[in-house]
Order: C-alpha cells, then sequence, then structure tokens
C-alpha cells in the first residue's frame, strides 16, 4: 500500500511574525521557513506505519513556489521515498489545494491519505476534509491514534474531539489528519540526509491535473489584533462597581 | 615550625567561636570543622606563606573578627575579616535612606538572603544591607559615602557568577545596579547600543532582534544575567568563536570609582586613539576597580540564515579534526563550536527537564554542536551538509542531525545550555573553567578520570571552539577527600601547560589565590599597584580577584 502525505511549507512556528505595512499580509520575505509541525507528524505516522510493514512507500507532496523543493527534501531526509511537487506560483487556499491532491490521488492511487490538521499559517483546518469530500473517502479528523489493519484494510482512529477522544473505524483508502498528540516527529539524520540526495522529487503543473487555480476567497485586510490594555488595580468595591457599569457597561 | 605550631594553636582557639557561630551559617558550612582538623595540614605548606600576615595581625584580638569560611571550593583557606573595614550604623542606614528614598534601602531579611547567596548555593555572605539605586548619580554618592565611611561593598547585577563574586564574603554592602535597566539609545544603521549596565541580556536581544540585529554574546544565564555584570566579567559564552570578546565588542562604558568619581568614557566610536583606552581597566576586572553603569557596545546585524547540526564523534581527536575543519570549510559562516563528552550527555538527558536525545540510536563518546550564521538561507544549507557528509564519509562523524526549524534548534541548545543546571540537579559539583591547547584538553579529562576512579564522576564540556573546557566533578555529596584530589592537581597542570585556571568565569572568591597559576608575580604586582591607585581603601569587592596577602 502506499501512503501520501501532503506537506505545507510556512514561516517557522519560532518566528515573531509581523504583519506588512501595506496590510495585505504577513512579512515573509528574509523570514525563516520549515514545514508546519502537524505535517512533520503526519509524514512521521506515515513513516511509522511503513516501519512497521503495513506499506510499502511513502509519498510526499508540496505545493507552491520553488523553495517548495526544500521543504520536500527535509520530508525526503526524514525517510520519505519520493517527492512530488506541484509548482503554483501564486497563494492557494484549501479548496484549490483539495482539488490538486484529489488530481494526485487519482495518479498515485495511495491507499492512505494523511494530513496536518491545519497548517499554522492560515489555520484553516479545512483541506483534509474537502479531499475527503471530493474523493467520497471516509475520513479520521485531529488523529492521536491511528491503527491499520492490513488484512480488513481498516483504519482504526482515536480522534481529539471536544467531549473527549471518538474512536472511528474506516475503510481504506480513507484521508486522516493529524494532530498533536499523535507522534513526536523525528530528526532529520545525516546518512538520510545524504540518501535524500538522489532521492526524486517529481513536477507537476496544475493544469496537467486538470485543476484551474483560481479562487473565490480574496484577502481584503491583513492587520494585527489590538493591544492588550494594560490592567488596572482598584482600591475599592465602589470603584469596581463604577468601572462596572460605566466602562465595561455589564452591570 | 615555629609559626606552624602557632597557627595550629590559634586555629583550636578559633573552633571554639566557631561552634557558637554555627547557628548563622548553614549546613554545608559545617563541613569546616572537620576540615580544619581533618585537612589543615595537608595544606600547610601552600597557605602559610599566604595567611602568615592576617595570623600575625589576629593573634590577639579574640572574636571581634567574624571568621568566614569558604564553603568548600578551591582550598578551605580561611578568609578573614579586614579589621580597616567600618561596621554599618543607623546613621549609615539613614543617609542612604535620603539618597535613595526608603524604598531601595533593603534590610529585610528574605531578600538579602537571596542577594546573599550565589547562584550555585556555594557561597553565602552575611550582608545586612542591599541598596538599589537608580542612576549613575546615587551610584556616586553611594561609592563616595562608603569610601569616607570605609565600608566595605559589592557590585552586584544579576548574580549568577560561578565563583562567588558577586556576593558578599562577610557583611559588604551590596550594590545592586538591576534597576538601572533602561536602553538609552540605539543606532540602527551602526548597530550601536547604549544602555544602562541593569539591563538583562535576554531583554537586550529581544530589543535588538525588533531592530535587526544581535548581541555579540550568548551565554546559559541570559535570562537572569545583566549586560555591567557580563561587562565586568567579561563574559564569553556561545558565540565567542564568531564575534569576539567584550574587549573588541564594547566601545565605551561610564564607570564610578571608589571615591565616587563618575568616569565617563561612554564613547560610541568604533576607532578612538586618543590615549590610554582606559575602558578596559573595568571590562573583566570583576568590579574591583570600579563599578560599571553605563555601556556602549556594539551589535553585529542579524542574519537570517541560522543552521545548527548536533554531530556523534568516536573519539577526541575526531572532534579536534572537525574543528579544523570546519574554520575551514565553514570559514565565514561558523557561529558557534560547542562539545560535551558523554557523561555530560548522560547527565543532561538524566537531569534535565525537556530534554530529548537528537541520536536515540546509541550513546556516542562525544557530541559536538557546530551552528553556522549567514545572509543566504540555501548556500549556507548547502555548505553546511556538503562539510558534513563530507567529513562523515572521511570518518570523523559518526552520526549526526541538522535542525530543521526553529524548534529543533532550541531543543539541540537546550541540551548543551542545561548541563551546569543538570550538574546542579545531580548533587555536588566542582567546577573548574579553563583554557587549554585544543590538542591537550582531554588529556587532563582522562587524566582527571584516572585519579578520581569511582570517587567521582568526570564531566566535560565547553566551547571547543575557543579552547574553552569547562571541567566538572559530580558526586552525590561535597567530600574534602574528592577535593584533595582535584586540587592543586588540576592548577598545576594548567600552569605546566601554560593554560588559563579561569578561562571565561572569572577569579571572584573561589580563585582569588590561584592567580599564580596563570599569571608572573611581576604582573600581579602590577595589578596591585593599579587597584591600590584606583581603590586605596579597598572598599570595592574585597576578598577577590587578587591574592589575599596582595590586597591593600
Amino acid at each position: 500500500m502506499k501512503i501520501m502525505v501532503a506537506i505545507k511549507r510556512v514561516v517557522d512556528y519560532a518566528v515573531k511574525i509581523r504583519v506588512k505595512p501595506d496590510k495585505t499580509g504577513v512579512e515573509i520575505h528574509n523570514v525563516k521557513m520549515s514545514m508546519n509541525p502537524f505535517c512533520e507528524i503526519a509524514l512521521e505516522e506515515a513513516l511509522r506505519i511503513k516501519e512497521s510493514g503495513l506499506a510499502t512507500e511513502v509519498v510526499a507532496v508540496s505545493m507552491g513556489p520553488a523553495q517548495c523543493v526544500d521543504t520536500l527534501r527535509t520530508g525526503l531526509a526524514m525517510g520519505a521515498d519520493r517527492g512530488i511537487h506541484v509548482e503554483a506560483a501564486r497563494e492557494l487556499y484549501p479548496l484549490t489545494v483539495a482539488r490538486v491532491l484529489k488530481g494526485l490521488v487519482e495518479v498515485e492511487n495511495p491507499g492512505l491519505l494523511i494530513l496536518g490538521k491545519q497548517a499554522i499559517d492560515d489555520d484553516c483546518n479545512q483541506t483534509g476534509q474537502m479531499v475527503a469530500g471530493l474523493l467520497g473517502w471516509p475520513q479520521g479528523t485531529f488523529a492521536s491514534k491511528v491503527v491499520l489493519d492490513k488484512e480488513k484494510q481498516i483504519a482504526t482512529v482515536d480522534r481529539e474531539v471536544d467531549g473527549g477522544l471518538e474512536t472511528l473505524c474506516l475503510d481504506l483508502p480513507a484521508v486522516i489528519t493529524t494532530d498533536l498528540r499523535l507522534n513526536q516527529p523525528r530528526y532529520a539524520t545525516l546518512p538520510n540526509i545524504m540518501k535524500a540526495k538522489s532521492k526524486p522529487i517529481k513536477k507537476y503543473t496544475p493544469e496537467e491535473l486538470n485543476v484551474e487555480i483560481k479562487s473565490d476567497l480574496e484577502v481584503v485586510q491583513v492587520t494585527e489584533p489590538p493591544k492588550r490594555k494594560a490592567g488596572v488595580i482598584l482600591s475599592s468595591v465602589d470603584e469596581l462597581i463604577d468601572k462596572l457599569k460605566n466602562e465595561a457597561h455589564v452591570v | 615550625m615555629e609559626k606552624l605550631r602557632a597557627s595550629r594553636h590559634w586555629l583550636r582557639r578559633s573552633s571554639r567561636s566557631l561552634f557558637d557561630r554555627r547557628s548563622e551559617l548553614n549546613s554545608e558550612k559545617s563541613l569546616h570543622h572537620s576540615v580544619l582538623t581533618r585537612s589543615f595540614s595537608g595544606y600547610q605548606k601552600r597557605i602559610l606563606p599566604v595567611c602568615l600576615h592576617p595570623l600575625r595581625d589576629y593573634r590577639g584580638l579574640a572574636e571581634a573578627n567574624a571568621i568566614q569560611f569558604k564553603c568548600f571550593g578551591s582550598v578551605a583557606e580561611l578568609v578573614q575579616r579586614r579589621p580597616s573595614f567600618s561596621t554599618l550604623n543607623s546613621d549609615d542606614i539613614s543617609y542612604f535612606k535620603g539618597i535613595l528614598g526608603e524604598k531601595n534601602v533593603i534590610q529585610d531579611e528574605d531578600t538579602l538572603e537571596f542577594a546573599n547567596t550565589d547562584w550555585m548555593r556555594k557561597y553565602k555572605g552575611s550582608s545586612k544591607l542591599l541598596l538599589q539605586p537608580r542612576s549613575t548619580e546615587e551610584v556616586s554618592q553611594i561609592l563616595k559615602y562608603c569610601n569616607s565611611r570605609h565600608l566595605a561593598v559589592v557590585p552586584q547585577g544579576g548574580n549568577t557568577g560561578l565563583v562567588g563574586g558577586s556576593v558578599p564574603v562577610f557583611d559588604e554592602v551590596i550594590i545592586n545596579v538591576g534597576s538601572m535597566n533602561k536602553i538609552i539609545a540605539f543606532d540602527k544603521i551602526s548597530g550601536i547600543l547604549v544602555c544602562e549596565a541593569g539591563c538583562i541580556l535576554e531583554n537586550l536581544t529581544s530589543f535588538l532582534d525588533n531592530e535587526g540585529f544581535i548581541m555579540p554574546l550568548d551565554l546559559g544565564a541570559k535570562g537572569s544575567c545583566q549586560i555591567g555584570g557580563n561587562v565586568s566579567t567579561n563574559a564569553g559564552g556561545l558565540r565567542l568563536v564568531r564575534y569576539g570578546s567584550l574587549h573588541g565588542n564594547v566601545l565605551g562604558l561610564e564607570a564610578v570609582l571608589a571615591n565616587g568619581d563618575v568616569l565617563d568614557m561612554l564613547g560610541t566610536l568604533r576607532k578612538d586613539n586618543t590615549g590610554y583606552d582606559l575602558k578596559h581597566l573595568f571590562i573583566g576586572t570583576e568590579g574591583s576597580l570600579g563599578i560599571v553603569t553605563k555601556i556602549s557596545i556594539l551589535t553585529p546585524p542579524k542574519l537570517s540564515s541560522v543552521n545548527l547540526a548536533f554531530i556523534a564523534c568516536k573519539d577526541y581527536f575526531c572532534c579536534q579534526k572537525l574543528l579544523q575543519e570546519a574554520k575551514r570549510k565553514l570559514g565565514e559562516i561558523l557561529s558557534a563550536f560547542e562539545f560535551l563528552d558523554i557523561e555530560a550527555m548522560d547527565l543532561v538527558l538524566n537531569h534535565l527537564e525537556g530534554a530529548r536525545n537528537p541520536l536515540p540510536a546509541s550513546m556516542h563518546n562525544f557530541y559536538v554542536l557546530i551552528e553556522t550564521t549567514g545572509s543566504d538561507e540555501s548556500s549556507d544549507r548547502e555548505k553546511l551538509e556538503a562539510f558534513l557528509l563530507s567529513s562523515m564519509e572521511g570518518g570523523l562523524i559518526s552520526d549526526g542531525v541538522v535542525a530543521q526549524d526553529i524548534n529543533q534548534t532550541s531543543s539541540f541548545w537546550h541540551i548543551r545550555e542545561g548541563v551546569a543546571e543538570a550538574l546542579m540537579k545531580a548533587g555536588a559539583v566542582y567546577k573548574y573553567d579553563l583554557s587549554i591547547p585544543v590538542e591537550k584538553m582531554y588529556n587532563l579529562v582522562e587524566d582527571m578520570r584516572a585519579r578520581l576512579g569511582n570517587l567521582a564522576r568526570v564531566v566535560a564540556f565547553g566551547h571547543l571552539g575557543d579552547g574553552n573546557l569547562h571541567l566538572n566533578i559530580s558526586s552525590p555529596n561535597y567530600d574534602d577527600v574528592i577535593l584533595a584530589q582535584i586540587e592543586p592537581y588540576v592548577y598545576e597542570w594548567i600552569s605546566k601547560h601554560r593554560g588559563s585556571i579561569s578561562a571565561e568565569h572569572g577569579l571572584g572568591l573561589m580563585k582569588a589565590n590561584k592567580i599564580f597559576y596563570s599569571k608572573s608575580s611581576e604582573t600581579v604586582q602590577l595589578m596591585t599597584s593599579i587597584k591600590k591607585l584606583l581603590d586605596p581603601n579597598g572598599i570595592l569587592n574585597p576578598y577577590k580577584v587578587l591574592p589575599h596577602s596582595h590586597n591593600p
């Protein structure tokens, strides 16, 4: 069975981001970019499944500008077998990404498509769900535990939901999106970095996959959240009531 | 012989008064009684030349002067409170309250407890007064007064020093500059930062981060240490191999002398060859010649591409060779080269919270961290990877990982920066900070291991790129048998190889009498003359840095 993992190149989680002066987006020029942390977890899970003998190949997929290849190389250095880069100059929104993934799935025919639950730059949490819908595949999102049964061709997924944990049984092929507690991603070791240099990365264009890059969304403005005002220490209950009544208007 | 007997007699007499004072000292210090009776004989030959004079003066005076003992550390030397220093009285307190205001004159026992004890909880003073000036003028007034009253003082910043230089030995007044923490100016074009001495290093780095610059030094204590202290001790740290020492990066400073005179040398010029460059008198002199109140420092631009590799080597020769190759192949982008041995790694993995082994497959004899900082992410990455792969093919590297994002970078650094903390948690630690020629460095560690055998655990790590070894001997408890095996052997070893007995930690109280292992007596004589010139009453940080026999 082949596993396909979708990974995204985002601004590094630890970077202090700043809004561009023209408010069209966040400053990403000269800022450290890395693999989305949830995508790392997704890739780690795929590698563990392969190492347990339940899959034969892990294919890492990424879409975007040329620098995506760096992120794919990291994925290959972690242990993925092949990479696929879909070139796209413009910013891609979840529905477009889902359509591209559908196209790739139709070419590659994986038994499992694993993604991170959301990207830390847009926090959309939509791609996994959309691609499952487009493919008509079952989905196990916010996975905190994944157990595969090769014979019965099902995946048992524990999901982190508001009320606690929910366990689902999915028929393969299926879409799984990973949550934080699923695993701890491995480091890219030197021998693997060496091997990664010779692993192939195939290039596709969206047209080859019959996907048109258009978006129904337009970002109008990006601003910083309002600065938190300092707290005030009050000296008496009367003052508190006065503030609650006249400033906060809650009494 | 005569003097030997006399001194032993004196000690026996004094030990009785020790018992009375036992309640004041903390439990660790009670070791001293046993130390006195057991080990003194072993140290006679060495201490006597130093102690003779104070002993001669002491005989005759009884309990008036409290005898302070260093907890352990180098030698159970007897440091005696200098009789020429006055004791605080209520007039002094009122005077200080008049200058600083009630709030900044602290006599509260809990706060004093903290200010009297160093980070390692090895040295504890008994000061009754902590002053927190908010301006250079206030520092000047305090020192002028203390000088006239012959009141000894200890300048204090973040109190993260490791040689007992930042805490009182007896009842010296603590002058903590932590309230002087304003950033005065920053020139975005030249990168020159002017700030007060109480600014915490990490805060300065965050401020500079917004401006696109970084501090030229970085050390594990960055969350608490203050720049005034860093400058006064000429702190080294992780980036010295790339940006050089503070002697090169500090462009100017403002210091207050013992008599209250303010020396304004706060230049912001990169080049200024007018006369003697006196600012160096305050860099690395550990507060013994003046209190630094403002600093102007050259900060390097923050470069976007930082890469970190955590590498395993099978023996020390490979580490050394790797350093040579790194300097050549990585050249201008190399920004840190640190090492840890297997004992250090083991300690960290067992005692440090949140430490994760980057190479869990097996334990290796040596681990090296190589950091590169440059302006082009992809070319730096390629350079580093090419270097690492060729070193691996050449057999210099057994295994390694390259950090893929900032989180991984922090977690690798956490391991190296956390060794000191892990050592503290593991029990007692004998800490030595030595500069040795790189080829010989590990020989000392191996010799030490052979000497100590099963008595204690020898842990080695440090700034391999600068030839600086942090030799730490860890054992569950402090024990003079262990100490006897370590000292003076380690100092003599260093002296033989013309190394430094204190690469970056300074002399403080711990190594105040050890300077002769690394400096000639003529040199020390000149240092003493300078001290006498700038601080004739010897009130600034007494009992430290220079040998006790040489203090005024």
